[in-house]
């Protein structure tokens, strides 16, 4: 719906909610405050949903959650000083991640900016590294064109996280508004459609190979690419593994599948990619905890690093043939490209690498032993068979999150929702609630640690007071089990402060909270606990007391080559 | 890895904060600058930063890419070779005793340099150059007693 073109006198509050509107925002997460509190009135004067958080962590966190699951745009709105810097942590998770989220943060009026004003603080400057752009609006006549920009910046090219300054005064002063024309900036122009000649060579390194292996990330997830990356795989017979942040990217179902790669990916993945002499690399950017030692990663291959960021390519790994443009639109063109060339008998010719494939596979499948005591791994395991696979996921950081990357298995893109690059825990939670606005239909399930739960527990009462079914999965250890297993093996068993030896009840914490509270404390329990808590339609934790000192594996000590990993 | 001397010449919009992301991507990702030097083009919307760097050459190709993913960049350079000119300059503030003052316009003159101010026992000398030719002059200034030095950076431009 666009506006007609006659100015009309609007204040700055109401120029940002038509600016919303226009760009189709209906759901917003915030929390108000003294700078905001124009925004604030105009927007109880729309039909746009707010979700009052508990602390401003959240709204970023739920805004990042709420733009992966709906494939779209989130937006957050807090006010200034405090608000603002309760932001970063989140700003800095999902600039990690490439994800479109629109921050309006409330700032003292101008005419105070560098006074050291209440509640002011540089936010622009605090965010100026950990964002994909940012502004200051220093005029209510520039509000519009400003805010166009962001939306536009932040959804396009690789995605990310941009934020809005908006000082007090400019929220109130009325000015002629005009809906901006389409956004042109002479900066800056992603570049979509990938070089034809460097496709011309991988699709002939393709015919040539003997031992493909495809790598894709985050890349494909975020331009919609799945179907393009399974078509390439199943015609051109390559197996695929992909990063922490790929995963659902390609079907976990299919034989072509490999697992996750890294230092917690699986035997195959890993051995795969030493051995094989072509890796497609697809939409990543080679994280240390992909690469492991980098001299040593691939050593075989020719790479073709295919992403829209230029900076991605050549950062930390050399590869033969770069490309630079959107995943899917590159897969589209190469998977036409493979339809019209000759490439003889593949089933023969990959027979023997599949089959290899096949016996690491076998030789060391992820695996673990029930006993007495739960298995975390078996809480996942069991959690995917009851929800067969069609849960959205959102995971804390650490342990939690590794099992949740093994166990559970993903047929399809933005179900895996975790803060991969930032590693930031407190994300699982109000990313939950996030992808449950977005998606009210859907089983959300948040797997969580019981010291990551800790971090963003205030959320809880956002859940309830929404009705937001999510569930809350507690691997309870007592430890920071991630360092306390890095402790276990590289530092001698000195457990340095990862003891958490006295946590809440979660059971009775959840009732407090108005939701569902249930624990399992033997194996035989899991399942119980589980169907009783998928089946309830209200906000739940559960709790399981898992095995304290299971390990997550395999494991690639830091810097050693990922064929070299601890098993079990 | 061998790490070169680079020039890199920017046009950047004009605004408030456009310097400072430029150089917080170079302290944040550990960059070098040696030498900065900003101001307005002809344009008064635009601004032109000349960066002198130390990098190895696949660091180069990170600070261009990275500089260009910089929304507000809006084109960059790497300046380099005979098509290019670069000057700097520097203020020097030398001591001049009798004895030594007709020494030092010798050498001034040489350098094609000026005495912008005179005093009893100093002068200040403007002198324009590439970095070669101000670290000559600073050099044979120096035991006549450099009080003040302030230099510019490189600003570059093709021919």
């Amino acid at each position: 719906m666009k506006e007609n073109n006659e100015d009309q006198m609007l204040t700055g509050a109401q120029i940002l909610m038509r600016i919303l509107k226009d760009e189709g925002v209906d759901t917003i997460f915030g929390y108000p405050g003294g700078a905001v509190i124009d925004i604030y009135d105009e927007l109880s004067r729309t039909d746009i949903r707010h979700i009052l958080v508990r602390h401003e962590q959240g709204a970023v966190h739920a805004a990042d959650g709420y733009a992966r699951a709906k494939g779209k745009t989130g937006v957050c709105l807090v006010t200034s000083g405090p608000g603002a810097t309760n932001t970063v942590t989140g700003i800095a998770s999902a600039y990690m991640d490439s994800i479109p989220v629109v921050i309006i943060t409330g700032q003292v009026p101008t005419h105070l900016i560098g006074n050291d004003a209440f509640q002011e603080v540089d936010i622009v400057g605090i965010t100026r590294p950990c964002t994909k752009h940012n502004y200051l609006v220093k005029t209510a006549e520039e509000l519009a064109g400003v805010l166009k920009e962001a939306f536009y910046i932040a959804r396009s090219g690789r995605p990310g996280p941009v934020l809005v300054d908006i000082p007090k005064n400019i929220t109130k002063a009325k000015v002629p508004f005009r809906m901006p024309e389409e956004v042109n900036l002479r900066s800056y122009k992603p570049t979509y459609n990938p070089n034809q000649k460097q496709l011309q060579k991988i699709t002939g390194l393709i015919a040539e190979s003997e031992r493909p292996v495809i790598f894709a990330g985050g890349g494909v997830v975020l331009s919609k690419g799945s179907n393009e990356l399974t078509e390439l795989a199943r015609k051109a017979m390559i197996p695929v593994t992909t990063s922490l942040m790929g995963l659902g990217a390609f079907p976990a179902s299919d034989p072509l599948w490999l697992g996750m790669i890294g230092m917690h990916g699986t035997y195959q993945a890993n051995m795969s990619v030493g051995d094989c002499d072509l890796l497609l690399a697809i939409g990543v950017r080679f994280d240390d905890r992909v690469t492991g030692k980098t001299d040593s990663f691939a050593p075989n291959a020719k790479i073709v690093h295919i992403d829209i960021d230029p900076t991605s390519i050549r950062k930390t790994i050399s590869v033969s043939v770069p490309v630079v443009g959107d995943c899917r639109l590159t897969l589209d063109h190469l998977n036409r490209m493979l339809d019209q060339k000759e490439i003889g008998d593949l089933h023969q010719r990959r027979e023997k690498w599949l089959n290899r494939i096949g016996e690491w596979k076998k030789s060391n499948p992820l695996s673990y032993q029930q006993g007495d005591i739960i298995k975390p791994q078996y809480v996942i395991d069991t959690l995917f068979k009851l929800t067969k696979g069609q849960a959205i996921i959102t995971t804390e950081v650490g342990q939690n999150q590794m099992w949740a990357a093994q166990y559970y298995h993903f047929d399809r893109p933005g179900h895996f929702i975790t803060s991969g690059g930032l590693g930031c825990m407190g994300f699982g939670l109000p990313a939950a609630i996030g992808a449950q606005v977005a998606c009210p239909d859907k089983l959300v399930v948040d797997i969580a640690g019981d010291g990551s739960i800790q971090m963003n527990i205030q959320e809880m009462a956002t859940a309830v007071q929404y009705s937001l079914p999510v569930k809350i999965v507690i691997l309870n250890n007592r430890y920071l089990g991630m360092v306390r297993q890095w402790q276990e093996l590289f530092y001698g068993k000195r457990y340095s402060f990862t003891a958490m030896e006295h946590a809440p009840d979660f059971v009775k914490l959840a009732e407090a909270y108005g939701a569902v509270g249930l624990r399992a404390t033997k194996p035989e329990e899991v399942r119980p606990v589980l169907s009783e808590g998928l089946a309830s339609d209200k906000t739940v934790i559960m709790d399981f007391m898992v095995e304290r000192e299971e390990s997550v594996y395999p494991m690639v000590p830091a810097e050693a080559p990922i064929t070299e990993m601890l098993l079990v | 890895m061998a790490e070169d001397k680079h020039v890199l010449t920017m046009l950047v919009d004009n605004k408030p904060g456009v310097l400072s992301r430029v150089v917080g991507l170079f302290s944040g990702r550990g960059f070098n600058i040696d030498s900065l030097c900003v101001a307005e083009t002809i344009d008064p919307l635009i601004s032109r930063i000349t960066i002198v760097t130390r990098a190895s050459a696949l660091e180069m190709e990170q600070i261009e890419k990275q500089l260009n993913k910089l929304i507000n960049v809006i084109k960059l350079r790497t300046v380099s070779g005979p098509k290019s000119v670069q000057r700097e300059m520097a203020l020097i503030y030398v001591m001049a005793k009798n004895g030594q003052r007709s020494e030092i316009l010798r050498i001034v003159d040489i350098f094609r340099g000026k005495i912008i101010d005179v005093g009893q026992e100093h002068f200040i000398i403007e002198v324009t150059g590439n970095e070669e030719k101000i670290s000559a002059i600073i050099n044979l200034l120096k035991p006549m007693g450099i009080k003040k030095l302030a230099k510019t950076g490189t600003v570059a431009l093709f021919r």
